[in-house]
């Protein structure tokens, strides 16, 4: 297991140097350095002391892999890629454009846009799973049909109608929770309220039909019929046999977003103005700020390794069968 | 006549699919799970509304610079317009000036006229086009939208007559009867094709593009936006954008998951570890983020290359094509995954061990025993995928990483329109019209990708 753990941390690390490199090439060779201070000083009359200045201040004027002038190991060092890059691996994400340290950002707007997205996805996976079983639980019948037929006809509106549908009927015609908005501490209850909703809603189509077709599986499996014929009640079947079993699969999906909840989402942050990572990653996008865009693409990517990572070992802790090596 | 990168590649890919068409037709192994497919009635519902809708698409893909009687008033000669933009001239001149609701005849919003007696006072102006027609709104309108409606219906049904006629009698060369008794098969439903439901879309269809084409001659039948354009013409105009969207990006997906797919799950080895990394180094980038970061690159290339941008049509389509290619480049690796163990499982069947015992080249091995086994994958994941991209394109508009924001999309309606509901009264047309629009393509696209994986999918085959 622990030697498992390792090779599997260890595999982890070329992952992580292919995206640092991909984000690499992507903002600083595609897009020299020039082009960022020609784009953020503005387009044409940019003089060079400006663009040399607003190099320097970001570090952004040295060379990109290897520096002629220096000596020694700090041929290497003093370049942009290493400056930039390797700081990443340690999580020190270095200054936003305009000056304040990401990382500290971060570390402060991760908490809300977690408020958000941990009870969406609890509360989603409790509404979806009943649901599904339900739907299981009347199979063959019409009930079924016509909640399926449902199921597809919820997946195919934009979630930005769900989103823009409901601030407008529960916020603003029923007034029951602010429209948008977010507060320190347990204020921050009754914004959270509305988002919750809406997230869980606009997941009912492909949620409650993904969890259908994996209980649907295991319902037609043999030891589901030998626990048929020793007389069980069908509830009974589906709560305890089928739905056990479905177990893995579920895990597999909620398991490797689980690190992610702390990235939040995008749009939804943005919609009801929550200072989450969501809508920093949004502000950061509409300023054209690449060291935060580099920064969130960075840490998306850890984290999502990580899911990946705690999937595996989560096998192990659901299914006895399942050995790690 | 001018093409546009993105004209040239969506009439490509349509003269593709027909070429696959016309092949699949000849051989009967691959018609069978096609016929499946046309045995089901949600199915070709759905194909008759994505015809349908292509149909706009297709339209709007033909580019010509208008001369200038086709141009109309006020409109800039340099500017190439579409078949459909000329076809619904009417509709793309008649701007308003602001807001004003599904037909209406009065402005949205009070202003200051002045009377006849020339003293100004605060009230709702009459628009300039939209039930100009009429000498008292009040009173005759409700009337006069009946009648347009219904002459506009009347027209749509008598269209429907001829093609449903025009259609039968085709069909009913390829069975065994005489035209009158298979229309009454027809009729009761008894066909193999569910002709029935297919003709009943068809009869809908038709009446609300001849009732709504009728009325929006004389209103604005969804309203108009903030600087007064038709809501009705950017819908229409917005299917192209959507369809594009979930097309074109196959060009980059397609070869990308088939060609490394299969070479690593011939191969493996190394070729299967380099390519496993690749695409789980590319899959643990958050889709959107990546996303994001290469619209910001792209738009600083066009700021650098402005003279190779001259028009903002060329812009809008550049922007418009990267948008598909950087979708393709997201969305490649699920696809690849599949192929690759599905060709790992191929790999080891008797007729390819026998092929290669045989001394068949490893490239003909690969193209005529491995490649079109896997490619019931492939369609079921291009079905699947459409409706997903159609509705990426709106939320990627609204973080304004979607397409051009002068791009007439459904993603940059819902944008535009977003605000405007903390207004009072609400304006809400915009958004509807395209909730109405969208979510008929996207559940035309989902139903009819069902179908398909049912069909194509042996695990689900009964």
């Amino acid at each position: 297991m622990i030697q498992y753990l390792i090779r599997r941390i260890l595999y982890a690390v070329p992952l992580l140097i292919g995206v640092n490199i991909l984000t690499f090439v992507l903002f600083f060779v595609v897009n020299s350095p020039d082009d960022m201070a020609r784009m953020h000083l503005g387009m044409k009359h940019v003089t060079v002391e400006a663009m040399t200045k607003w190099k320097h201040e970001r570090g952004y004027d040295l060379p990109l892999f290897k520096n002629d002038q220096a000596e020694g190991i700090k041929q290497f060092t003093e370049t942009i890629f290493y400056q930039k890059s390797v700081g990443l691996f340690l999580f020190r994400f270095g200054r936003a454009d305009n000056g304040e340290d990401i990382g500290a950002d971060i570390s402060q707007r991760m908490w809300p846009s977690l408020a958000i997205a941990a009870p969406s996805l609890l509360v989603g996976l409790l509404v979806h799973i009943s649901l599904a079983l339900m739907l299981v639980f009347f199979r063959m019948t019409y009930l079924e049909f016509w909640g399926v037929a449902l199921c597809v006809a919820m997946m195919s509106i934009s979630s930005l109608f769900y989103i823009i549908g409901g601030q407008f009927v529960i916020g603003k015609l029923l007034q029951l929770t602010p429209i948008s908005g977010y507060d320190l501490g347990w204020n921050a209850l009754k914004f959270l309220v509305l988002p919750v909703i809406i997230s869980v809603i606009a997941g009912i189509g492909s949620g409650v039909r993904w969890y259908r077709t994996l209980f649907l599986e295991e319902v037609e499996k043999d030891y589901v019929r030998t626990a048929r014929a020793k007389g069980l009640s069908e509830t009974y079947v589906l709560f305890t046999h089928v739905l056990k079993n479905a177990m893995i699969p579920i895990l597999t999906g909620v398991v490797v977003v689980l690190p992610l909840l702390f990235i939040g989402s995008l749009i939804t942050e943005s919609f009801f103005s929550i200072p989450g990572l969501g809508s920093y990653t949004i502000d950061a996008i509409n300023k054209q700020d690449f060291a935060i865009v580099r920064a969130m693409v960075f840490l998306g990517s850890a984290l999502y390794i990580l899911g990946l990572l705690l999937t595996d070992i989560s096998y192990t802790l659901v299914d006895p069968r399942v050995r790690l090596n | 006549m001018i093409f546009y990168w993105t004209d040239t590649l969506f009439f490509i890919l349509l003269l593709m699919l027909a070429a696959s068409v016309i092949r699949t037709r000849s051989k009967e192994h691959l018609r069978r799970p096609w016929r499946k497919v046309a045995r089901s009635k949600s199915a070709m519902v759905s194909l008759t509304v994505l015809i349908f809708y292509f149909g706009f698409a297709i339209l709007d893909s033909i580019h010509f610079h208008p001369t200038e009687s086709q141009a109309g008033e006020g409109s800039f000669k340099t500017e190439a317009i579409s078949l459909l933009d000329w076809w619904a001239n009417p509709l793309r001149q008649r701007t308003e000036k602001t807001y004003s609701a599904p037909f209406a005849s009065y402005g949205f919003a009070r202003e200051t006229v002045i009377g006849e007696d020339g003293v100004s006072r605060r009230s709702y102006p009459r628009l300039l086009y939209g039930g100009a027609h009429l000498a008292d709104p009040e009173h005759g309108k409700f009337l006069d939208i009946l009648q347009t409606g219904f002459k506009g219906f009347r027209d749509g049904f008598f269209a429907w007559l001829v093609l449903a006629a025009l259609l039968t009698l085709i069909t009913s060369k390829s069975s065994n009867l005489q035209f009158v008794p298979y229309a009454t098969e027809i009729v009761k439903g008894r066909t193999e094709i569910p002709w029935r439901a297919i003709l009943i879309t068809l009869l809908f269809l038709l009446l609300a593009s001849f009732g709504l084409g009728e009325l929006s001659l004389k209103y604005h039948v969804f309203g108009t936006d903030k600087v007064g354009e038709d809501v009705f013409f950017q819908s229409l105009k917005s299917i192209r954008t959507g369809l594009l969207i979930g097309t074109l990006t196959t060009f980059i997906t397609l070869p990308l998951a088939l060609a490394l797919g299969i070479l690593a799950g011939y191969f493996r080895g190394w070729v299967d570890d380099i390519i496993q990394y690749i695409y789980t180094t590319l899959n643990s980038i958050p889709g959107v983020l990546l996303i994001a970061a290469s619209m910001l690159l792209m738009q600083a290339y066009m700021a650098r290359h402005e003279d190779e941008f001259a028009s903002l049509a060329l812009r809008a389509d550049f922007r418009l094509l990267f948008l598909c290619l950087i979708l393709g480049l997201t969305s490649w690796t699920g696809l690849c995954r599949l192929l690759r163990a599905e060709t790992l499982k191929l790999r080891e069947m008797e007729y390819v061990q026998a092929a290669r015992a045989l001394g068949v080249h490893q490239s003909t091995i690969l193209l005529r025993h491995i490649m079109p086994n896997v490619f019931h994958l492939v369609l079921i994941s291009v079905a699947l995928d459409f409706s997903s991209l159609v509705l990426a394109e709106a939320v990627l508009s609204y973080v304004n990483i979607g397409v051009d924001p002068t791009t007439e999309s459904w993603g940059n309606m819902i944008n535009s329109a977003r605000l405007e509901m903390a207004r009072e009264p609400v304006v809400w047309w915009s958004l509807s019209a395209a909730f109405v629009f969208m979510f008929a393509l996207v559940l035309a696209a989902n139903l009819f990708a069902d179908a398909v994986r049912d069909a194509f999918d042996p695990r689900r085959a009964e």
